[in-house]
């Protein structure tokens, strides 16, 4: 490490607050783009089966009073 | 000649595809990142006048390469719908904006945490500055337009059109710095000359720089698959897998 102690590694050489900005920021929006992809998936999914699985009930409540 | 890539136009195909190199691309994209900023932060030396604010570059410099490479890929997508009519192209093109807007959005916010102690500034109104903002209004713009109309096939054929016009953004970003007279510094790594930054510096750079391109694809491969669905979802092969 080029550092030689955390505290060190924080301030950045006086630079702390640019730099932990530019990467709490841009860490922020890339988990936030991966998240939010993933549940966008995972709630269209959720959402076809239950209407698929609602489209199959009525088609055996339909079969069942004929 | 180019009759292998016709299986890769069919939806089903890349549902599969995207599915299978998802958590692979990810997790390298993961790994990568990781690897390379934590080197970057930790494991170079200061630069000679920026001192450790330099750091930022293991972000900035990825984000903004990306950025443009992201919107290539879009507008290729783009014309390859607009010209071939290939479906699979055209949801790409809507899958793939908000990652490029996501990572032009980094390279201005990164851009500006570095321009703040460097140049006295958070921003100019300068041509590369200016041209980048320009690109995050583009990927908007695109993200806007395939929204705004009740027919989902014109929304995404307007988007389309906006995307392949705006490619002309692309050149004027690249070379706004030589140009006009700008704060923005010149090319650190060009393709035809002798990279002007310090092999040390260097290789974290080029990994995160592949880390971004990676993700990217992980992104696209994860987005890519939600819009087959949706557009898919009245079709046998989605109903026989959604239903059980």
């Amino acid at each position: 490490m080029y550092f030689q102690s955390w505290a060190e590694f924080w301030a950045m050489g006086g630079y702390g607050l640019f730099v932990w900005l530019s990467f709490g920021s841009s860490y922020i929006m890339l988990a936030a783009l991966v998240w939010y992809s993933q549940y966008q998936h995972k709630q269209f999914k959720r959402q076809l089966s239950a209407k698929l699985a609602r489209e199959k009930r009525l088609q055996q409540y339909q079969e069942q009073t004929d | 000649m180019f009759k292998w890539l016709h299986p890769y136009a069919k939806p089903e195909t890349v549902y599969h595809l995207c599915g299978r190199l998802m958590p692979w691309l990810m997790g390298a994209a993961l790994l990568l990142l990781l690897l390379g900023n934590i080197w970057g932060l930790a494991f170079t030396p200061p630069d000679y006048q920026q001192g450790d604010s330099y750091r930022i570059i293991h972000l900035h410099v990825p984000a903004a390469i990306m950025s443009m490479g992201t919107y290539s890929a879009m507008a290729i997508a783009a014309f390859t719908a607009l010209v071939w009519q290939v479906k699979v192209a055209q949801w790409s093109v809507l899958a793939i904006a908000p990652i490029g807007a996501v990572y032009t959005a980094i390279a201005l916010i990164t851009g500006m945490a570095w321009g703040k102690p460097m140049w006295g500034t958070w921003w100019v109104w300068d041509a590369r500055l200016t041209s980048e903002l320009i690109l995050l209004f583009l990927y908007l713009g695109v993200i806007a337009l395939s929204g705004a109309f009740s027919d989902r096939q014109t929304g995404a054929k307007v988007a389309s059109l906006l995307a392949v016009v705006g490619v002309i953004n692309l050149p004027i970003i690249h070379f706004s710095v030589e140009w006009w007279n700008t704060l923005h510094q010149g090319a650190s790594i060009t393709k035809f000359a002798k990279p002007s930054i310090d092999p040390s510096m260097l290789w974290p750079l080029l990994i995160s720089i592949l880390a971004f391109k990676i993700l990217m694809l992980a992104l696209l491969c994860m987005r890519l698959r939600t819009a087959i669905l949706v557009n898919e979802q009245h079709r046998p092969w989605v109903k026989a897998m959604a239903g059980d």
